[in-house]
């Protein structure tokens, strides 16, 4: 069964609509990429499955829950965790209080201090600057603050907006790697990509968003291949 | 000695525009709106202590118990009726209805109380400080006032940087897209800032009608302002800041009254507002402002 299920989801903005009936599922274990050009409605998606933005049809269904109207903050404590698109770290706070936050739903502080520990392994240079202001390290490092404090709610899903935005090519590789890992230790992903070429390589299966609807999708290598993907996503 | 004493009277009533200062402040630090209701939670919060005390002869400290309550449960209510459905809503429509909420309540009171000025009997009974073979009478509503302000303000920065809910105020006030993320009710942190926003109005409505004792219903509406500039003084949006301005405020108030003139005092402080803010258009703790892209 899918973890995460999206049937016919209507989002308007206004009078615009943004999608326009999607559909798509997400499998325990995978990664699954949405790819497609500025506008096409990527950010939407991932916004809408995660409560922040109302949708006027359609049903989202998590681990077999109807999650379709449900506020936002309530997702946290069910196992999903969203980083967002720009990283959104609280700039004024320091590192560890990011995290801290990160872990705002969970009770069990043991608990909460193993995961830190755990995301300080994975990510030495946010121990090294625990104590340092958010908005004072570069923008690889915040996007690895952002996908820590996500992980600090120990999601069973999280979902990634262009974790690659606006990062230097030695970053994009790093954080790609760990995105990686991160589902090798069993967490779903699913990732929100301008950069196609790089989340198909680490993707399982692919959805190619085209102003509002799923124009294509299938297996992330066959999408590598398909010659109208080649042409408009991976600029060959 | 005089002017010892002008001062101290000064940072007393700062403290005062301190305390109401931080309803302002916070309220505007988490939610992004001027509650220009606020001061009038203060003359609640008065005319609740005076019924209780001067009407049923209760005790001053169940007065102010029962003030806190009223004015945390109006003050959540308020925002629970007026403010949140205009959550997203254009700020100015948020402004309005808190301008409409304000002249609710003075109207309200007037219904109830009438506009005749009550005596207002001071909530501090204790016996007044005479210093310096009694050259120095410091009284005891103005040491009560001070000493309530600092242990306010050293609560509440615990409360804030030490409790979850504190942290989940912070994460709100910075970005609260990102903190519904987190899992943080954004709609409830807002109803907890206005609610400790509000008993400290109940508080400082205390300690306000106890320094100047007579009540009627517009007597939240200057001290609320003042309370105001003082948080926009010292920055709005920041706590120390909120008591820096207030007891400046004040202190410049007190004083402009004993040696300039008492009738000019309210545009002297206001002109300093000005200055302040020409400068530092942040006022003096102020963050930076950043513009969302």
């Amino acid at each position: 069964m899918a973890i995460l299920e999206v049937k016919d989801l209507e989002v308007f903005y206004g009078v615009i609509q943004a999608l326009k009936g999607i559909s798509f599922e997400v499998n325990p274990g995978e990664i699954i990429a949405l790819i497609g050009a500025n506008g096409a409605g990527k950010t939407t998606t991932l916004q809408t499955v995660t409560g922040l933005i109302p949708s006027k049809a359609g049903k989202i269904v998590y681990d077999g829950k109807d999650i379709t109207r449900l506020p936002g903050h309530k997702l946290v404590s069910m196992g999903v965790a969203h980083v967002p698109e720009g990283r959104r770290v609280f700039a004024q706070l320091t590192v560890l209080q990011n995290l801290k936050l990160g872990a705002y739903t969970r009770k069990d502080k043991k608990e909460t201090e193993d995961t830190l520990k755990v995301i300080y392994q994975r990510f030495p240079r946010l121990e090294e600057r625990k104590n340092q202001m958010a908005g004072t390290l570069s923008g690889g490092e915040q996007q690895m603050l952002a996908m820590g404090r996500a992980l600090m709610s120990h999601p069973k899903l999280i979902v990634m907006d262009e974790p690659s935005m606006g990062l230097s090519p030695i970053y994009v590789n790093e954080i790609f790697d760990i995105i990686q890992k991160i589902n090798e230790d069993g967490t779903t992903v699913l990732l929100v990509e301008q950069n196609a070429k790089k989340a198909l390589s680490i993707a399982n299966r692919a959805y190619v968003l085209e102003t509002g609807s799923i124009v294509l999708s299938g297996d992330a290598a066959e999408l590598m291949n398909d010659d109208s993907v080649k042409k408009a996503y991976l600029s060959e | 000695m005089s002017f010892l004493s002008y001062l101290i009277n000064g940072i007393s009533l700062g403290s005062i525009y301190a305390i109401i200062a931080l309803g302002y402040t916070m309220v505007y630090g988490i939610a992004r709106m001027l509650n220009f209701a606020h001061g009038d939670i203060i003359m609640v919060g008065g005319f609740a202590i005076f019924t209780v005390v001067s009407t049923m002869g209760l005790p001053p400290l169940l007065g102010i118990l029962v003030a806190v309550v009223i004015c945390t449960v109006l003050g959540v209510t308020i925002e629970r009726v007026a403010y949140r459905p205009l959550r997203g809503v254009s700020s100015l429509a948020v402004l309005i209805t808190a301008i409409g909420v304000s002249y609710l309540l003075q109207n309200v009171a007037l219904l109830i109380f009438g506009s005749n000025a009550r005596q207002f009997t001071s909530v501090v009974t204790l016996p007044n400080l005479k210093l310096a073979d009694g050259a120095l009478t410091i009284s005891s509503v103005t040491i009560v006032t001070i000493v309530s302000c600092i242990a306010i303000m050293a609560a509440l920065t615990s409360f804030i940087n030490k409790t979850k809910i504190g942290q989940a105020m912070l994460a709100v006030s910075e970005d609260n897209g990102a903190a519904t993320l987190m899992g943080i009710d954004v709609n409830r942190t807002i109803a907890i800032t206005f609610a400790i926003g509000s008993a400290l109005a109940a508080v400082a409505g205390a300690l306000l009608c106890s320094t100047y004792p007579s009540l009627t219903p517009y007597t939240g509406s200057m001290p609320g302002i003042k309370a105001f500039v003082a948080a926009v003084f010292g920055g709005i949006g920041s706590i120390p800041g909120a008591l820096i301005g207030g007891i400046l405020l004040g202190v410049i108030e007190n004083l402009s009254k004993a040696y300039i003139s008492s009738q000019l005092s309210d545009a002297i402080v206001f002109s300093v507002l000005i200055i302040v803010l020409l400068v530092r258009p942040t006022g003096i703790l102020g963050r930076k402002i950043n513009e969302k892209v």
